[in-house]
């Protein structure tokens, strides 16, 4: 569904990717992890389109080179990790910004983008908020439009730049699970940046760390999550417990380690 | 989370915020309520269903001197308002949109004064009878944005993209040195000062359809450009990055907002001089009492925006009749106690409906 090959991107002076080969499967959900400054978030933003690089990147088997703005949207919907909420947008009307690629150019929604968003709220339980503010929503709420407004935009493949962070953990496991949900339900192709390690093995089905803007392991969360890449690339003191075939990701602490 | 009361709602309505056919027709009452207004209130002593028979096209008990007080005195003057306050208003909601920023407007971001100067050469150029040259409009807008480019430039010149922040300063430090430059040609140039004076602070001329006629064609286009971006407006209230992954060009569609409200700003300061406020207090008056989604506010800014400089026209040739008082010091003097309560008003009412 996706496909990243030979992908450097320069911002300003620094190389912030360096020859990345990534692909996606339809229907899979790719986490892309590592350290603060690896380059996670703007392999996303490559990918949707906002920051320029060299290499090939193909979505659908077409390159992009090759698509039009909108037509690379109907294809690929971004969730960023802050987004702008303007201020008195009520959920309804925000939602709806996702209809955009759909409704022609200086044109306006008809029912059947209003279709659309009835049946992205439904999806996500935010009928009852469907008039209520954006700006007065809680983290989890507001993350769940979010999700609603992609999901609104019809993209075969969503892309989540740190969708838990701001969240806490039981919100967290509430959004991982509504992404999911929707991945198989609706067959969408899902790449998500995450910074905690242990829900990125639970829920992504495949994980790549990226170091220095390079990607050094690429597979199963139990191939990627080790002792040892986690000391060498984040310079961390973990211990990985498994827990029904999933690597937990305990850190230690320094003085603990040596009682023990 | 919060759970989901089912069946009890029963089919809820999804509806998206757009314009609502009632504040159409309060907008348009409101248009031609300032409209009638405006022919009948005056030192001429005539009444509301005189004039609105004689306008209709009906037999009316109005004398030859009266027809002419209506038809060819005041009837421009209030087409003029009605013309210059919309434009006005709509150009500054759609630079508010567009920059992002509640404090935009023309004056601020140095079209205005851009467009002053403009006028200022052409005025002291010509040197001829009172109305506007006809190359008036084409000089403002080559003024406005010439000062909207160099605000642009300026504020971006700190590398990088602009925020609207130093956009903005930038645009403030245009406008001075704008400003300053238009009073020195002013000054420099003594047999005109009295024209270029009474022409800044801002008037609605009587000289005939000339000036309305003048506007017309730069009004036209700069509605139909400005109303049409109404929903791509909402969607760069998200930003470009997010409008760009929703299939906008949002540079592109900046820019176009922005020449068109430029245009429009140009060629409203070119006939009427420079009348602040209306860019700011109309649109926000709109915001706070309708809605802030531009597919409201756009339209009604520019009924509303006609409506309410008509209204000031009235009271600048009424209140010290028969002298009349700049219009610019009209709107700033009622339209800023007006704005004030409107914004008290609504920050009581919560402001979240």
């Amino acid at each position: 569904m996706i496909r990243c090959s030979g992908v450097s991107v320069m911002l300003g002076d620094h190389e912030v990717l360096h020859a990345v080969d990534v692909s996606v499967a339809r229907g899979e959900w790719l986490s892309i992890v590592g350290p603060n400054g690896a380059g996670k978030s703007t392999l996303l933003r490559f990918v949707a389109g906002l920051v320029r690089g060299e290499g090939v990147l193909e979505i659908d088997g077409s390159a992009v080179a090759t698509l039009h703005r909108r037509r690379r949207a109907q294809l690929v919907a971004l969730v960023p990790q802050t987004p702008v909420v303007p201020e008195g947008a009520r959920v309804v009307d925000y939602v709806l910004l996702g209809r955009t690629p759909h409704i022609r150019p200086l044109g306006v929604e008809g029912p059947h983008d209003l279709a659309a968003v009835h049946d992205a709220l439904t999806s996500l339980d935010l009928l009852p908020f469907a008039d209520r503010l954006v700006t007065t929503l809680s983290g989890g709420e507001r993350q769940r439009v979010l999700i609603a407004r992609a999901l609104a935009q019809g993209s075969p493949i969503v892309l989540l730049d740190e969708p838990t962070t701001a969240l806490d953990v039981g919100h967290q496991q509430q959004v991982l699970e509504v992404i999911d949900r929707l991945r198989r339900e609706r067959g969408l192709t899902v790449v998500t940046t995450m910074h905690d390690l242990t829900l990125a093995g639970q829920y992504a089905e495949r994980l790549v760390l990226l170091d220095n803007g390079r990607v050094v392991v690429d597979g199963p969360a139990g191939d990627v999550l080790t002792e040892d890449n986690l000391a060498r690339y984040y310079g961390a003191r973990v211990r990985i417990i498994h827990d029904g075939g999933r690597p937990v990701v305990l850190p230690l602490r320094e003085e603990r380690a040596h009682d023990a | 989370m919060s759970t989901t009361v089912a069946g009890t709602d029963g089919e809820v309505v999804v509806r998206a915020e757009k314009l609502r056919v009632r504040w159409i027709v309060v907008g348009v009452a409101a248009v031609l309520a300032a409209g009638v207004a405006g022919l009948v209130i005056g030192p001429a002593g005539l009444s509301t269903p005189q004039v609105v028979r004689d306008l209709l096209g009906l037999h009316s008990s109005l004398d030859a001197q009266q027809v002419a007080i209506v038809e060819q005195l005041r009837l421009p003057r209030v087409v003029l308002g009605l013309l210059v306050g919309g434009t006005l208003s709509l150009s500054g909601a759609s630079y508010q949109g567009v920059f992002r920023n509640p404090l935009a407007d023309p004056y601020l971001l140095g079209a205005a004064a851009g467009a002053g100067l403009g006028v200022t050469v052409v005025i002291v150029g010509a040197a001829d009878g009172a109305s506007t040259p006809t190359v008036a409009p084409i000089a403002a807008f080559v003024g406005a944005l010439a000062a909207v480019g160099l605000a642009y430039v300026l504020g971006t010149s700190g590398g990088g993209r602009a925020s609207t922040a130093s956009l903005i300063l930038a645009g403030v430090a245009v406008a001075s040195f704008l400003t300053a430059v238009q009073t020195y040609v002013q000054q420099r140039n003594q047999d005109t000062i009295r024209q270029v004076y009474s022409w800044i602070l801002g008037r609605l001329s009587t000289a005939g359809w000339h000036d309305v006629l003048l506007l017309l064609p730069y009004a036209v286009v700069t509605w139909t450009i400005l109303l049409a971006h109404r929903r791509v407006l909402d969607v760069l209230a998200v930003g470009d990055d997010e409008a760009t992954t929703l299939g906008i060009n949002a540079r592109r569609s900046r820019l176009i907002v922005i020449v068109a409200a430029s245009l429009g700003t140009a060629a409203a300061v070119a006939v009427s001089g420079l009348i602040a406020f209306v860019g700011i207090i109309v649109p926000h008056t709109v915001r706070l009492l309708v809605g802030r989604s531009h597919r409201v506010v756009l339209p009604l800014s520019l009924l509303f925006g006609g409506a309410f400089l008509c209204l000031a026209d009235l009271l600048a040739r009424t209140l010290s009749s028969p002298a009349e008082i700049p219009i610019g010091v009209i709107t700033a003097f009622f339209g800023a106690p007006f704005f004030v309560l409107v914004l008290r008003s609504s920050r009581r009412m919560g402001m979240t409906t």
